[in-house]
């Protein structure tokens, strides 16, 4: 990594650590800065609702929303470099619908069992379940796509049918399901940071860091991948095995972000993007360090803005990203020639 | 130096498997590639070039036959020892924009890098003796997006080069290129050859480059399979006739160059000692439909007789004209019909 990509993963740890903090510190109820110390260090403060508060809710999510933005992001150039694309991400390929029609299946056709918003552990278990069942079982038909399409412009195209069709799966079971079913299935896809409880969080950390190790472990293969898949083989790299050693990946990390945030959109595409822009250089090198905690930032800023609203209660995560992302993506299409790193 | 054969290959069928079906390019092909040679592959369209390319580079496997990289079966190769033993450079698009010149280059270090790619002290001698090889020193921060195609065609050409491969397979790296670029590379390539003792195989439509550089000659036609020899032994031999089998096109041996024949009711006499005005004057004729009949004056066909440069004069039916340009002279050529 250069000098410069070294800077940029300073610069962005320490705004990490203060964004954690700030997600710490802000939420509908008002606690004070040194109870949050307090409760932080193990002592016993005045409200022990407080404690709670920050023990199960705060901190969790904060956690949750820097290892999901991570993950979503570094899934995004992944897919990015592999298919080619400046568009590919999680959401595009269908990996993303896949896991949320696992978890429609589970929601709206067991909907009568979840009567509340608050999952219990069993329930909440089947969910991820489903989850990373869908996600991987468009992964597998990707793969599977991916050994009789050699193009990956319509191995990209038949992601997004495959999205379309899962979609209308989605929209089939809503019709039939309860409107309780409906309902949480509906507050699940508008995505939430809040959804890792403390005894889940060591699992979701595991997992996610597990996905995040591979990807590092790939950043030699993902640098030959630039030159296509012909150049790459002819430097020695094993193009079938880095492929799905690639999409596997990706399909851990988007499953595992699904299942308990929702289906959070743009993080995955843009984030690479945002990332390209700030460094000035494709080399994974340095871009996909970078790229994660980026994602790590733009996730824990996404939240800060969810609760904004303070007592008023929480904007859905899915009407926050957007906003953040879809500008950056118009602005890269738009300076397509002057942006060179998809040239 | 001493030229050794890196590529032998005996009664080599190359084609693809597609499930089941097996589709046969071609047969029967025995060649050897030397070291220290330019070799460049010649053929017309949809004659199995790139097949021949892929198949010789160990990317797609020979249907039957024997293949022998450095006296051992390509088949046997593992992927990491291809990528040392043939660097190749290909037309296909990358995505490399974002990358540095010395990073794309740096990417030719990979099959003698670890694990995660870091470059060592030789790593960078090595890239950076490429990059002065090439003459692209000088861009070496630029992003690989801002080079002209010919600069990037050194760049991909410096890539393969610290691959350190004693073969160097390229698919037609004059493609896209103007002239000076055109000759720039192939001479860089001849050179590399020759000073680097390294084999270098490409496949051009580049006739006239091809001709002036290649050391040997790879000529593959689908009724004649794959012709190999020494460049001159080709043209004296007159194969070149039997690339493109088609009895409009006739090559020039004079000049080595393909041209259109032309068959033409309509003739005319010419008359002229110089050498270069006479290409011209039989250029000009042949494009607008008349043979010329050279330095003989024993029929009924109108006479040109070219005293020298911009003074010619026609005669035709005992009417004489004089002309000093060849604007005027084809108008009144044409005008007579």
């Amino acid at each position: 990594m250069g000098y410069k990509g070294l800077k940029y993963c300073l610069l962005l740890s320490l705004l990490i650590i203060i964004l954690v903090a700030a997600n710490l510190l802000f939420g509908s109820v008002k606690i004070p800065a040194d109870a949050v110390w307090n409760i932080l260090c193990g002592n016993e403060v005045e409200k022990s609702s407080w404690t709670y508060i920050v023990w199960e809710s705060r901190f969790p999510q904060a956690i949750t929303a820097m290892l999901c933005g991570a993950s979503l992001a570094a899934c995004g150039l992944m897919l990015q470099t592999v298919f080619n694309n400046p568009l590919a991400g999680p959401s595009i390929l269908g990996i993303n619908s896949g896991a949320s029609l696992g978890v429609a299946l589970v929601m709206l056709t067991g909907g009568a069992a979840i009567s509340s918003l608050s999952f219990t552990l069993s329930s909440f278990f089947s969910i991820l379940l489903g989850a990373f069942v869908g996600s991987m079982a468009v992964m597998l038909l990707i793969l599977f796509f991916s050994t009789l399409i050699k193009s990956n412009i319509m191995l990209l195209i038949t992601g997004i049918m495959i999205g379309y069709i899962t979609s209308s799966a989605i929209s089939l079971l809503n019709f039939f399901a309860t409107a309780e079913g409906v309902h949480s299935y509906m507050i699940w896809g508008m995505g939430n940071f809040g959804g890792v409880s403390l005894t889940q969080l060591p699992y979701f950390t595991a997992i996610c860091l597990f996905g995040l190790f591979i990807t590092i472990l790939m950043i030699k293969p993902l640098n030959a991948l630039l030159l296509g898949s012909r150049y790459a083989e002819n430097l020695g790299i094993n193009i079938k095995r880095t492929r799905n050693i690639l999409l596997i990946a990706t399909g851990i990390l988007a499953a595992v972000t699904t299942a308990f945030c929702g289906p959070i959109s743009f993080i995955g595409l843009a984030v690479p993007h945002i990332s390209r822009l700030m460094l000035g250089t494709s080399n994974h090198n340095s871009l996909m360090p970078v790229t994660i905690l980026t994602g790590s930032v733009i996730a824990l800023i996404c939240n800060i803005i969810c609760i904004l609203p303070g007592e008023w209660g929480v904007i859905p995560l899915n009407a926050v990203t957007p906003i953040i992302g879809a500008p950056i993506i118009i602005y890269v299409i738009i300076n397509q020639r002057r942006i060179q790193y998809f040239n | 130096m001493r030229k050794r054969a890196v590529i032998v290959a005996n009664d080599l069928s190359i084609g693809y498997h597609s499930g089941k079906k097996k589709t046969l390019v071609h047969s029967d092909i025995n060649l050897t590639l030397y070291t220290g040679e330019l070799t460049s592959l010649l053929g017309a369209n949809g004659t199995g070039k790139s097949t021949l390319l892929r198949t010789l580079s160990g990317s797609q496997p020979a249907l039957s036959g024997r293949l022998l990289l450095n006296d051992k079966p390509v088949s046997s190769f593992s992927e990491k020892e291809k990528s040392k033993s043939i660097g190749v450079v290909l037309t296909d698009k990358t995505r490399a924009g974002g990358l540095t010149v010395y990073e794309l280059v740096a990417l030719g270090r990979q099959p003698h890098t670890g694990f995660f790619g870091r470059l060592r002290k030789k790593d960078h001698k090595i890239i950076k003796e490429a990059l002065d090889w090439v003459g692209i020193r000088h861009k070496a921060s630029s992003y690989t997006a801002e080079l002209s195609d010919g600069e990037r065609q050194k760049v991909m050409i410096a890539k393969a080069l610290v691959q350190e491969c004693p073969l160097i397979i390229l698919d037609e790296p004059t493609a896209f290129l103007d002239a000076v670029s055109r000759i720039e590379i192939m001479t860089m390539l001849h050179k590399l050859a020759a000073e680097q003792n390294k084999a270098i195989l490409l496949s051009t439509h580049d006739i006239e480059q091809a001709l002036v550089l290649s050391d040997r000659l790879w000529l593959l036609s689908k009724e004649n399979g794959l012709e190999s020899g020494v460049t001159e032994d080709i043209i004296s031999s007159k194969k070149m006739e039997r690339l493109f089998p088609n009895d409009k096109i006739k090559f020039d041996y004079d000049h080595g160059v393909y041209y259109p024949l032309v068959q033409s009711e309509r003739k005319i006499n010419v008359i002229c000692d110089d050498r270069t005005t006479l290409h011209w004057v039989i250029n000009a004729f042949n494009r607008n439909g008349y043979a010329c009949i050279i330095n003989e004056d024993k029929n009924d066909f109108p006479l040109l007789i070219i005293n020298k440069s911009r003074d010619y004069s026609l005669i035709s039916k005992g009417d004489n004209q004089n002309f000093t340009t060849f604007e005027e002279l084809l108008d009144y050529i044409t005008a007579q019909e």
